[in-house]
């Protein structure tokens, strides 16, 4: 049921091409991450619609091989 | 409306504040419901929380519901405000307390 961190950075990428994703492999296990992603994408759009958007990008394997992501989602500074 | 949405509909409106977690709030069955859960305890609000593991009916109809793929999910007067990630943002950043205050939902002494 794991997937490897280079893969959901390059799921995310796919669909926002300027996001910057930062992953951590919370332990070390590969299938407990924190994704931190920034995009000029999420701006003006409230957090529920951000997060939707990386979901999206994931195609529907969060809840499913993805099991553990703590998502945290930010606009450039 | 299908009538797990009918359901789930009479819930999120039958209360303030409704959690759909996995396990109880004394005993969460996974760490995202646990955090959520201490959120809550945080800002001292009462809210109304519902198992999804004892009814796999909602398990599944919540997803499509609110078209969110994961659970924990909180609801605040009927709307649906996020997963632990947003909760925790959102608590962070106190715009959660915010939210209550604004719903007219008060923290319990």
């Amino acid at each position: 049921m794991a997937m490897p961190a280079a893969e959901i950075e390059a799921l995310i990428r796919a669909a926002l091409p300027d996001a910057e994703v930062t992953i951590t492999d919370l332990a070390g296990d590969g299938d407990h991450y924190a994704a931190h992603v920034v995009s000029a994408q999420f701006a003006g759009k409230p957090r529920i619609a951000q997060h939707k958007l990386v979901y999206a990008a994931l195609g529907g394997r969060m809840g499913g091989v993805l099991h553990a992501l703590q998502l945290t989602t930010a606009t450039p500074t | 409306m299908s009538d797990v949405h009918a359901r789930i509909d009479g819930i999120v409106h039958g209360h303030d504040v409704v959690l759909f977690m996995k396990g109880s709030p004394l005993f969460p069955q996974c760490g995202f419901s646990s955090r959520a859960i201490a959120i809550l305890d945080h800002c001292g609000v009462a809210y109304h929380s519902v198992d999804v593991l004892q009814d796999m009916e909602i398990r599944g109809g919540i997803k499509d519901y609110s078209e969110w793929p994961t659970i924990p999910q909180l609801y605040v007067k009927g709307e649906f405000v996020g997963g632990s990630d947003i909760m925790m943002e959102m608590f962070q950043a106190g715009e959660l307390q915010a939210l209550l205050a604004e719903q007219g939902i008060a923290a319990q002494a």
